[in-house]
């Protein structure tokens, strides 16, 4: 299945949310290999070589490892993954709290907003 | 690797004039898409790169060789129009082919043909439009020559057919030292797919760049960027 990309931003970085956001949910566990680059570039609908740079971008934050001629793994330092969920969140908080402004809600609605959209739909508390 | 280099290339058709001075070099490997409006003289490129139709003035070098008969070793050419021969079987088609191009890799066809689910013993002329589409690209790619040129692949096709296809491309070109030139009016769906674009409007080459760097400079799809250059 092709994904569906934005406009706004180039490929790689939105392949490397894609993958960061899988490995933070567990979908992709440590020591995990990841597809080849082909696979991956026909399964996303994209070209090889952003698949390239974006497990090449991947690895330079320590996210992934490369070993030759083997392919591409998920890293094994739990602490890197911690670090990853964390910086995720913060930018979904982020998004979150520009969209609240431009509705002119305030940080106390916003919360309360929060709140019960928890409570309602319920969630891992 | 191969280098293509344009130079000066120009394009008449009785007066009128179809490209117009081009001077360019094109990537030496990777997915190049040609992009623009009917009649920008995107296929008369693709021929002039293939050596199918001879520039009226200026040159296509590839590799440093002037562009003509002898391309077909380095160029390969899928057509727009139909060609294949109705009377063939798949299995015929491709003992054809092997026949008439000394690289051709029948292997590599048959990969290709299964990887598709087309049947070796299907007559061509039993073959919906996209079978056909299928058959053609994988007659063209089991070539594996450094340079491809795939004029309107996309073109009337359904949209599994399309996915289908770019998926063979992407999973069989190799990117590091195959050049692909691809025309398309699917621009949002090419998008992804493309190393580098090419616009061409009212013959002339208005947008040679890195996909990549034009997207992360004017944080806009393609497709947009096609519209403002064009107007």
């Amino acid at each position: 299945m092709a994904m569906e990309f934005n406009d706004y931003q180039p490929i790689y970085q939105q392949l490397m949310d894609h993958i960061s956001q899988r490995i933070c949910r567990g979908d992709l566990t440590p020591g995990e290999k990841l597809p080849s680059v082909r696979l991956l570039a026909a399964e996303a609908g994209v070209n090889p070589n952003t698949v390239s740079r974006t497990y090449m971008e991947l690895e330079r934050e320590n996210i992934v490892e490369s070993k030759r001629g083997q392919g591409t793994f998920v890293t094994t330092e739990q602490p890197v993954i911690e670090e990853l969920r964390r910086s995720q969140a913060a930018v979904q908080a982020d998004r979150f709290k520009y969209s609240m402004e431009q509705l002119g809600i305030d940080k106390d609605t916003a919360i309360g907003l929060l709140q019960h959209a928890w409570d309602e739909k319920g969630g891992s508390s | 690797m191969t280098e293509v280099n344009l130079h000066k290339l120009t394009k008449k058709y009785g007066r009128k004039e179809a490209l117009s001075q081009l001077e360019i070099q094109l990537p030496k490997a990777g997915i190049t898409g040609i992009i623009g409006p009917n009649g920008s003289g995107k296929s008369t490129l693709l021929k002039l790169i293939c050596g199918l139709i001879r520039p009226s003035s200026g040159s296509v070098e590839l590799n440093g060789e002037q562009a003509g008969r002898k391309s077909g070793a380095v160029a390969a050419y899928l057509s727009e129009e139909d060609s294949l021969y109705d009377y063939m079987t798949i299995k015929g088609t491709v003992s054809f082919a092997a026949g008439v191009y000394p690289d051709f890799d029948q292997e590599l066809a048959m990969t290709l043909l299964k990887e598709m689910k087309l049947h070796e013993s299907e007559k061509v002329k039993e073959l919906s439009r996209g079978n056909k589409a299928r058959l053609k690209l994988a007659v063209t790619m089991a070539r594996k020559t450094p340079v491809l040129c795939l004029d309107e692949p996309l073109s009337g096709m359904d949209p599994l057919v399309r996915e289908d296809i770019l998926r063979l491309i992407v999973t069989h070109l190799d990117v590091d030292r195959q050049l692909c030139l691809i025309t398309s009016h699917e621009v949002k769906e090419l998008e992804p797919f493309l190393d580098h674009v090419l616009i061409v409007h009212e013959g002339r080459v208005v947008v040679d760049r890195n996909v990549e760097d034009l997207k992360e400079e004017n944080r806009k799809s393609l497709i947009d960027v096609l519209r403002e250059v064009t107007v």
